[in-house]
């Protein structure tokens, strides 16, 4: 049997239907959460901006022109209220570092590697390994400066298109791309000093 | 005066070094470079097997990133979901 679609749950959802809404949550709670849970210090309170959001959505119901999917319009609404949170819970954003791709010091004076990429992606076939790679990347991403692992969840984790993204996040197609940039960069580093051999 | 110029090498011609290429990896694969830099790009790969093993590394990052796997809904939050709704409800008939 084929699922509906998003927006047409919304359709069924403004005519009153609760299945629908367990169908919409079930469909997208895992990545609001896992997008929420970087922002709060503990899941009780990502838990809680998941929620918050959900109402947010059945409030703005007949608010919604469907100019954007219906996706990028959950994750606005939760980017709005983790952000909000997370400045209660921490009183502190982390602001992206202008930082390179590579540290400068791994080049020589010409710009050639000096010090290469040590390899690790052959064991990344390895199933095992891969776990072990993917759990290790889970808490880089939490790591990562806020508008970096916005991106960087929405993109590489989840999924969504750059113009998704940058409507979700309400930012430009280039800065999008810097983010991006820095995100997986540090991301890639991390892998590579915790896996790489020379 | 202005013939002598043209001998000094041009910017945007050279060749770019592995430093820039990791700068671009981005870009290059978010089809976001111009021809001419993508072209740059691609012959600096084509010499450089540490910045090509760069470029599979850049792409197995964001795949294994799409392995990671969120937390399901348990039913017990499904239960509170479906509660908040009721609620909505509710609070939408009274006022309405």
């Amino acid at each position: 049997m084929q699922e509906d679609t998003d927006s047409e749950l919304l359709v069924r959802l403004r005519a009153g239907d609760e299945q629908a809404f367990v169908i919409l949550v079930r469909r997208h709670h895992a990545a609001l959460l896992r997008l929420a849970s970087g922002y709060v210090p503990n899941l009780a309170v990502a838990e809680e901006v998941v929620q918050d959001t959900w109402l947010g959505v059945l409030r703005g119901l007949d608010g919604f022109e469907g100019r954007s999917s219906v996706r990028t319009w959950l994750f606005r609404i939760l980017v709005n209220r983790a952000r909000t949170a997370g400045l209660r819970e921490r009183r502190s954003i982390a602001i992206g570092d202008p930082g390179r791709a590579v540290d400068q010091s791994r080049f020589d004076a010409a710009g050639a590697w000096a010090s290469p990429p040590e390899r690790w992606i052959e064991d990344a076939d390895d199933r095992l390994h891969a776990a072990k790679l993917a759990g290790r990347l889970r808490s880089a991403i939490d790591e990562l400066p806020e508008r970096q692992r916005e991106v960087v969840t929405l993109r590489d984790v989840d999924g969504l298109s750059s113009e998704e993204v940058c409507s979700a996040l309400a930012i430009s197609e280039s800065n999008q791309r810097v983010l991006l940039h820095r995100g997986r960069s540090r991301l890639r580093q991390v892998l590579e000093t915790e896996f790489g051999r020379a | 005066m202005p013939p002598r110029l043209r001998l000094l090498p041009l910017p945007r011609r050279r060749e770019i070094v592995c430093q820039q290429a990791v700068e671009l990896v981005t870009d290059y694969l978010e089809d976001a470079l111009s021809r001419a830099d993508r072209r740059r790009f691609e012959a600096h790969l084509a010499g450089c097997p540490h910045c090509t093993e760069y470029l599979a590394q850049m792409r197995a990052t964001i795949e294994l990133a799409g392995r990671v796997t969120p937390e399901d809904l348990t039913p017990q939050m499904q239960d509170e979901f479906i509660a908040l709704y009721r609620q909505w409800r509710a609070d939408e008939r009274r006022e309405g």
